[in-house]
């Protein structure tokens, strides 16, 4: 019975969904641990304002190379929130009734809140750009500069997460991303099909200790600057 | 050779040495020319391992085939709850089997009642069996070699079962499933699921189609076909209590019968002698516990009757090790209907143990003592918590109780060498038809026999059927299916407008009672009359009081449930009367009249060494006997003795 | 021995088109011995006498292997007990968890449609079988058993993965409806022998397509299905299928 399927209908399958969405969310995690690497730069020890401010000098030197790359990232998300919105129609139209009782035996907090962190992810994404990359929301006199004339990033960071409330928002974020990372980074080897009868049994502690990684070292920052390590 | 004292019973054994019979049959068939089987419709009614595997052939074959099962998908035949294994003469153990050792082997365990010639082709394609099945993709238990495995099992000192854990019906019923399926897609079979044959229809003496009921929309309807393929199972329901799956049925040969279709040797049954006993009356069926546990588990009552203390309190020496007391050589292990017989004597008794005095234990202790809790486990883990799941008895701590139950019928249809009825036309497969275990199957024999009718056999014989006849067009506006199904909705309305206040089980549960009192494990002559009187008075009563809600033209499982046991409370009368007709024990069927003086079966081959094949003469008339004499040109005689 | 007195609230839909409803039915003096649907033989026996329409239910073996039964009890599939069937479910488990209430539904999935009551139509697997879940040997072709020999270790999983009994557990208690357990062991089952290997490209694409096709919904990697699959088939399954999709694309499909 060889059947000759269409490569769209084989790329708008289920399998190739989630497929899909564990590479970019693969490729976005990438983003998340260079990014965290970048942040940590605001401490002392790993050179403070003179490595950040350069860093965000360095950046938006390369023009073509940061476009490209933020192209990519949205390029990523479009993928990873469409398909995901396909896959959700899916799953709901899969069940048109639900049940009067139904209890959770395996499925954890974080798998079953995917659809919501994510999009509340999302939202906090738009908020983060507004807030240092494009507009500045919530930063007085924006984009303050340093004394070489470079945008100062490291005030900015300073400046807004001395605010309670752009700390808090922060950190719930954060959590939210832990949850979604902690799933996602567990579910993608099963999405992508890699199993191993020997490394199986290291999947969970891997998606725990990477998503561990990258959470505190975003969390770092706020905390940082809360407790006046950074100032 | 093929001498017969009635007309109807022409085995069509093929001349010539044993060995040759069936090459020599297949190459003197007609055949039927490739370009023209896809004319031939082919009905096949049932999909467990005979039915799948049958209509799965023919369909490859280019016939076809339209396939039916009650259940809601063909995989879950009742061949699936087979545990233990299959038999083939493989001789991969090279230990000695061969096709002639395993022919002997099943000839002798069915106690000289089986025909030789098919016993022996059964043996010869047990070969094929797992060749095709091993390249469907069916996980038989392997050696680190990487080649089969092979176990031994009951009544033979070869290893020649091949098994997969203890699934090995659910593997071998799978890979069928799968070429059904696939023929399915290609469009070569059409499956009808939830679908009940209600009745045979028979045009000129010709079966040419039956007559269903939809179980989902209650649609009655025709289908019209060259042959129709019987593979529905055995009759065990009848003892309402068994290890057969609730929805097993009689219905479609007992409708085959009224037709025409001779039943022969009802009164064979195998009663296996490790199932899980009885607990209440709410009990609806009966669960098997692998005959493998008598390896390691000795079996005992207490020697007071009706001892009240717990298994583990009452000492060594107040305990009766029957089996080892009376079969010294074979011990626990003598063969499944003396080991079923001792433990209902020694509860007949008093001796018995658990609620109602229905059980003997079977005890791990020892085992466990001499080889440690973790060898027990590896050998029968999942037995123990199946016992633990059903009984909430930890068999690890305290013995388990077992009592034998009916497990499989070794009567059935009538059918010749090439598998066809003495209707032309009417082709039965597995356990639905009689002809290969005699009175007594062997373990490991009943998945062998299935496929090998499916897959092997009659892919060949209903081709020489349908080259070799003249068929005329027939179609479902024949007046025999239009009067077929008048009489189904007749007898569906009948049903529904008896308005009485009794569930069907409630006399299933009673004539199931009967049947097991009076024609069990142990039979008599007295009991078999009692039975016989007491049996059509129990349908009239069903007639007058059964209850079934609603009408037959939607889902109604109480319906269903209704035409089944009208049709049991019919065939548990035929039953009887052929055990109370054959005067002697052989095998499974145990006359307690005809006994030696240790209590063992004692055949009478002189007036008995026949099939007997009964004929339908009406509801409350007296069937007709028709007897197929049976000769034993290659198989020496003994009496089959294990002390 | 000893009897209980359960309070059920119970699926009644008289057919596909109803729009169906609980009844509450009082279940008096079931003793813990019986089965879960030996209790619901009880009750259908006293609904019968009292002139009333029993409850419809799937079943068949009662020993776990057929497939046919399974129903929701208070929000698991088939029940309490882990790696059990609802026909060998024991009231006893009731009892001893203290549960004297039950919520008895059917599995719910736009590709199981419910026919009466609690029994629903689960057709839609054997499509998916029929699409691909076979190797195509015909009746005669087989070389001799022993002619390919099978790792042990290949054999022994590929066993595990064939022990699916299609009861549709996992779809029931899928959060997204998705059939990925079943059709991934069908997949790692004749993915993992010799005899397999021919179709196992076209087959996973064929299943997978059919799974679509059928309105089951997609694996989220919840883990559900695992916990309630009474035969214990495990997520693994899934990432093989998944891992046979993808080279199966790259491949040309």
């Amino acid at each position: 019975m060889a059947h000759i399927h269409p490569l769209p209908k084989l790329l708008g399958s289920t399998v190739a969904l989630k497929a899909a969405m564990a590479v970019s969310g693969l490729l976005l995690v990438g983003f998340l641990v260079g990014h965290m690497v970048g942040n940590l730069q605001v401490f002392g020890l790993f050179g403070g304002r003179e490595a950040m401010n350069a860093y965000g000098a360095f950046l938006h030197s390369k023009p073509i190379l940061l476009w490209v790359a933020r192209i990519g990232l949205l390029v990523m998300i479009a993928i990873h929130i469409g398909s995901a919105m396909a896959l959700i129609q899916r799953n709901q139209a899969a069940r048109p009734i639900g049940y009067h009782m139904k209890k959770p035996i395996a499925s954890t907090y974080a798998s079953r809140t995917m659809r919501w962190s994510g999009p509340i992810i999302t939202a906090y994404i738009l908020y983060h750009l507004a807030h240092f990359t494009v507009a500045g929301v919530g930063i007085p006199g924006y984009p303050l500069m340093d004394a070489q004339s470079r945008v100062d990033i490291y005030q900015h960071v300073v400046n807004s997460f001395q605010s309670p409330l752009v700390s808090l928002i922060y950190i719930v974020a954060m959590s939210l991303l832990s949850m979604h990372l902690w799933h996602g980074l567990w579910s993608l080897f099963q999405s992508l099909g890699l199993s191993n009868a020997r490394w199986n049994v290291l999947k969970r502690p891997m998606a725990t200790g990477l998503t561990v990684f990258i959470i505190a070292g975003f969390m770092a920052v706020p905390l940082g600057v809360l407790f006046g390590i950074v100032k | 050779m093929t001498s017969q004292t009635s007309p109807l019973l022409n085995a069509k054994i093929p001349e010539g040495d044993i060995r040759q019979k069936w090459d020599n049959h297949r190459f003197q068939m007609k055949l039927v020319n490739p370009a023209n089987k896809r004319k031939y419709r082919i009905i096949v009614v049932g999909s467990g391992l005979a039915g799948s595997a049958a209509a799965a052939s023919l369909g490859e074959l280019g016939y076809d085939v339209d396939c039916f099962c009650f259940q809601d998908s063909p995989r879950r035949a009742h061949s699936i709850a087979a545990q233990g294994g299959i038999n083939a003469a493989k001789n991969y153990a090279n230990d000695g089997d061969s096709v002639w050792r395993l022919f002997y082997d099943t000839v002798k365990g069915g106690d000289y009642r089986a025909r030789e010639a098919n016993v022996y082709r059964l043996a010869q394609v047990s070969l094929n069996i797992i060749d095709q099945a091993v390249a469907q993709g069916v996980p038989f238990a392997r050696e680190y070699s990487g080649y089969v495995d092979n176990r031994s099992f009951g009544g033979t000192q070869v290893s020649r079962t091949f098994y997969a854990a203890g699934q090995t019906g659910q593997q071998l019923l799978l890979g069928a499933y799968q070429a059904l399926a696939k023929n399915i897609h290609s469009g070569k079979v059409k499956m009808y699921p939830r679908t009940e044959m209600l009745d045979l229809v028979v045009v000129d003496g010709q079966a040419r189609g039956i007559v269903t009921r939809d179980l989902t929309t209650g649609a009655i309807s025709s289908h019209a076909a060259d042959a129709v393929c019987l593979a529905t199972g055995g009759y065990g329901n009848v003892f309402f209590l068994s290890t057969n799956a609730k929805g097993c049925n009689v219905t479609a040969t007992w409708r085959a019968h009224k037709r025409g279709a001779l039943f022969a040797n009802p009164c064979y049954t195998q009663i296996h002698p490790t199932c899980i006993p009885v607990s209440g009356d709410y009990q609806s069926k009966l669960t098997l516990m692998s005959e493998s546990l008598r390896n390691d588990g000795r079996i005992w009552v207490p020697t007071q009757k009706g001892d009240p203390r717990a298994a583990t309190q009452i000492p060594e020496g107040e305990r009766d090790y029957y089996l080892e007391r009376r079969y010294p050589a074979f011990g626990n292990l003598v063969p499944r209907d003396i080991a079923s017989r001792a433990a209902k004597e020694r509860c007949d008794e008093g001796f018995g143990v658990g609620p109602g005095g229905l059980g003997v234990y079977l005890d791990f202790a020892d085992s466990i003592k001499r080889l440690g809790e973790s060898a027990i486990k590896e050998r029968y883990g999942n037995l123990f918590e199946m016992y633990e799941r059903i009984t909430g008895e930890n068999p690890y701590q305290t013995p388990m109780r077992i009592y034998p139950a009916v497990h499989y019928t070794m009567g059935g249809l009538w059918v010749d060498y090439n598998l066809m009825s003495n209707l032309e036309g009417l082709h039965v497969l597995g356990e639905a038809n009689f002809s290969d275990h005699g009175a007594n199957r062997l373990g490991a024999s009943a998945l062998m026999q299935g496929l090998a009718d499916g897959y092997f056999i009659i892919p060949y014989t209903i081709g020489q059927y349908l080259a070799g006849t003249k068929l005329k067009p027939v179609a479902t506006d024949h007046a025999a299916f239009k009067d077929a199904e008048r009489e189904v909705k007749a007898r569906m309305n009948r049903l529904v407008e008896v308005k009485g206040n009794t569930s069907p089980d409630v006399f299933h549960r009673e004539l199931g009672k009967l049947i097991w009192d009076h024609c069990g494990m142990a039979r008599n002559k007295a009991g078999l009359a009692e039975a016989l009187e007491k049996i059509p008075k129990l349908r009239e009563r069903f007639w007058r009081e059964v209850f079934v809600p609603q009408s037959g033209d939607v889902l109604n499982q109480t319906l269903e449930k209704a035409g089944r046991v009208a049709d049991f409370l019919e065939f548990g009368e035929l039953m009887c009367r052929d055990a109370w007709t054959r005067d002697e024990s052989c095998g499974g069927h145990f006359r307690e009249e005809y006994q030696d003086d240790e209590g063992e079966t004692k055949r009478n081959d002189d007036e008995f060494e026949h099939v007997a094949a009964w004929e339908f003469k009406g509801v409350n008339e007296t069937p007709v006997l028709h007897k197929e004499p049976l000769t034993y040109e290659y198989v020496k005689k003994a009496v089959r003795s294990y002390k | 021995m000893k009897n209980i007195d359960l309070t059920l609230h119970v699926w009644r839909q008289e057919n596909p088109k109803d729009t169906g409803r609980f009844d509450q039915i009082e279940a008096k003096g079931i003793s813990t011995h019986a089965s879960f649907l030996e209790m619901l033989d009880v009750v259908n026996d006293r609904l019968l006498a009292q002139g009333k329409r029993p409850i419809a239910f799937d079943h068949d073996c009662r020993e776990g292997i057929c497939g046919s039964c399974g129903v929701m009890i208070n929000g698991e599939a088939h029940g309490p007990v882990r790696g059990t069937t609802a026909c060998q479910l024991h009231m006893r488990e009731f009892d001893t968890r203290g549960i004297k209430e039950l919520w008895i539904e059917p599995w719910r999935a736009k590709a199981f449609p419910v026919i009466q009551d609690l029994v629903v139509d689960r057709s839609a697997f054997d499509r998916i079988i029929q699409a691909g879940g076979y190797i195509s040997v015909k009746t005669g072709q087989a070389p001799d058993a022993n002619a390919v020999p099978v790792r042990k270790d290949d054999a022994d999983q590929a066993f595990q993965a064939a022990t699916c009994i299609g009861c549709g557990a996992c779809v029931a208690s899928c959060p997204n409806g998705s059939a990925a357990l079943f059709v991934g062991a069908k997949i790692t089952h004749l993915g993992l022998l010799p005899q397999g290997q021919t179709e196992r490209a076209s087959r996973v694409l064929n299943m997978v397509t059919k799974m679509d096709d059928e309105s089951f919904g997609a694996c989220t990697s919840h883990g559900e299905c695992e916990a309630t699959c009474p035969k214990g088939i495990k997520l693994d399954v899934i990432a093989r299928m998944n891992g046979d999709y993808r080279r199966s694309v790259a491949a040309g499909g």
